[in-house]
């Protein structure tokens, strides 16, 4: 599973970036490996509607989840159209957001207000709700 | 002849000043282009008629047709239409009414809905030609609303428009193609701080300016120590008296019930057009 995560630098032990649409990097990282790759963020700059634009780079980075502090409305809306999951609350370095992770410990996002869903010529509603309910109690009590 | 009536901070005085204004003058068309929240109109006892629906062309996208070539959303400078794998989204908020997306279509997939974003009335007050715009609650695109009832300047008349506050889009829309902007402002540091960037908008359009000091005798002296050094003319000081607080409370422009304040309007607008001469 390949995930990206809202990034302050190109390696695992930089800061998350807590901005979806404006953060520095994102860094892409192969959970099973933890080879990852790093990639400006080029929607940073934008005027107007910086989080549409970097979830449309994310949504061709072939990941199913997205790590983040906060996400906008119309990000969300974006990553959800494209089938990308996204976890808020993540914080602290890479690695150890996405330890937190896989303990299930950060929110899935699924019930953002999200503004109905527009202008595509297909019933509409697809892909709202998706994926809720997952991530969530696996792998705890491992350790103590 | 259009002078835009302006200000960095809200509050100081610019509606007061465009209406006792326009009251001094002849031939006037006064437009309200303050449309998130209109109010020229309450000073004057006269029923608007409306004119004209304001909307903007915002795409609609056939996905059958799309071939997700990403062409319309790289077009768009705003993000207003994304595309991801499989789906194409239209941010309608987002949207400018352009119309680039459809033209850089290939597939001819998109095509455009109106979206209503306000309307336009007018009203006449002895011989004033009042014309307003107002904006649905709610709808953050003002700059087309202010644009299309700009398409409504008679150039023969004295024409004076009033800006709403600050000094982003709305206010660049409504003051660029002035002969002469007003700012009114008033003596405060919260006055000043939002003159100088009003100012700086100004001079990054190339307009002519100058300033109106309301409420002038109470305060500090920032804002006219500002115009000393920066060598900005104050064109007018309106002092802060009970007599004018009051008819503003009760919606009276106060050329029409003090005495020489039409002449000191018509000395302001004399000192304008001396301004623009230099």
């Amino acid at each position: 599973m390949k995930i990206a995560v809202s990034s302050t630098g190109q390696g695992l032990s930089s800061s998350v970036d807590p901005r979806f649409g404006r953060c520095q990097f994102f860094l892409v990282v192969d959970l099973d490996s933890m080879e990852h790759t790093a990639t400006t963020n080029t929607a940073g700059g934008s005027a107007s509607g910086a989080g549409i634009e970097a979830a449309q780079i994310v949504s061709g980075m072939g990941v199913s989840a997205v790590l983040t502090g906060n996400i906008g409305p119309n990000a969300f809306q974006t990553l959800n159209a494209a089938g990308i999951k996204v976890y808020v609350g993540a914080g602290g370095t890479i690695t150890e957001s996405i330890e937190r992770f896989k303990r299930g410990e950060l929110a899935e996002a699924g019930n953002a207000t999200v503004p109905g869903h527009f202008g595509m010529g297909r019933g509409g509603g697809r892909g709202m709700g998706r994926g809720r309910g997952g991530g969530g109690g696996m792998g705890r009590g491992g350790s103590n | 002849m259009i002078i835009s009536i302006a200000s960095g901070k809200g509050g100081t005085g610019k509606t007061t000043v465009a209406v006792n204004l326009a009251l001094s003058l002849e031939t006037v068309q006064l437009i309200d282009c303050d449309v998130e929240e209109p109010n020229v109109h309450l000073f004057f006892n006269t029923d608007l008629e409306r004119v004209e629906e304001v909307s903007i062309p915002v795409p609609r996208v056939d996905i059958k047709k799309c071939d997700f070539c990403r062409k319309c959303a790289e077009f768009c400078e705003y993000h207003a239409i994304a595309v991801v794998p499989n789906e194409v989204l239209v941010f309608n908020e987002l949207c400018h009414g352009c119309g680039g997306c459809t033209l850089v279509c290939p597939q001819d997939a998109i095509t455009e809905e109106r979206r209503v974003l306000g309307y336009i009335d007018r009203g006449k007050h002895d011989g004033i030609d009042l014309w307003r715009g107002v904006l649905n609650p709610g709808e953050p695109m003002a700059t087309p609303l202010i644009r299309q009832l700009k398409k409504r300047i008679d150039p023969n008349k004295t024409v004076i428009l009033d800006a709403p506050p600050g000094t982003a889009c709305p206010v660049i829309e409504t003051v660029q193609g002035s002969d002469f902007t007003l700012l009114v402002s008033e003596p405060t540091p919260f006055g000043l701080a939002d003159l100088r960037i009003a100012i700086d908008v100004l001079k990054e359009l190339e307009l002519k300016y100058g300033v109106v000091l309301n409420r002038a005798d109470i305060g500090d002296k920032g804002v006219e120590d500002f115009c000393t050094k920066e060598e900005i003319p104050i064109l007018m000081k309106i002092p802060h008296s009970f007599e004018i607080a009051s008819l503003y409370s009760e919606g009276r422009p106060f050329v029409l019930e003090l005495e020489d304040w039409r002449e000191k309007f018509l000395v302001l607008y004399e000192q304008i057009l001396r301004v623009m001469e230099t």
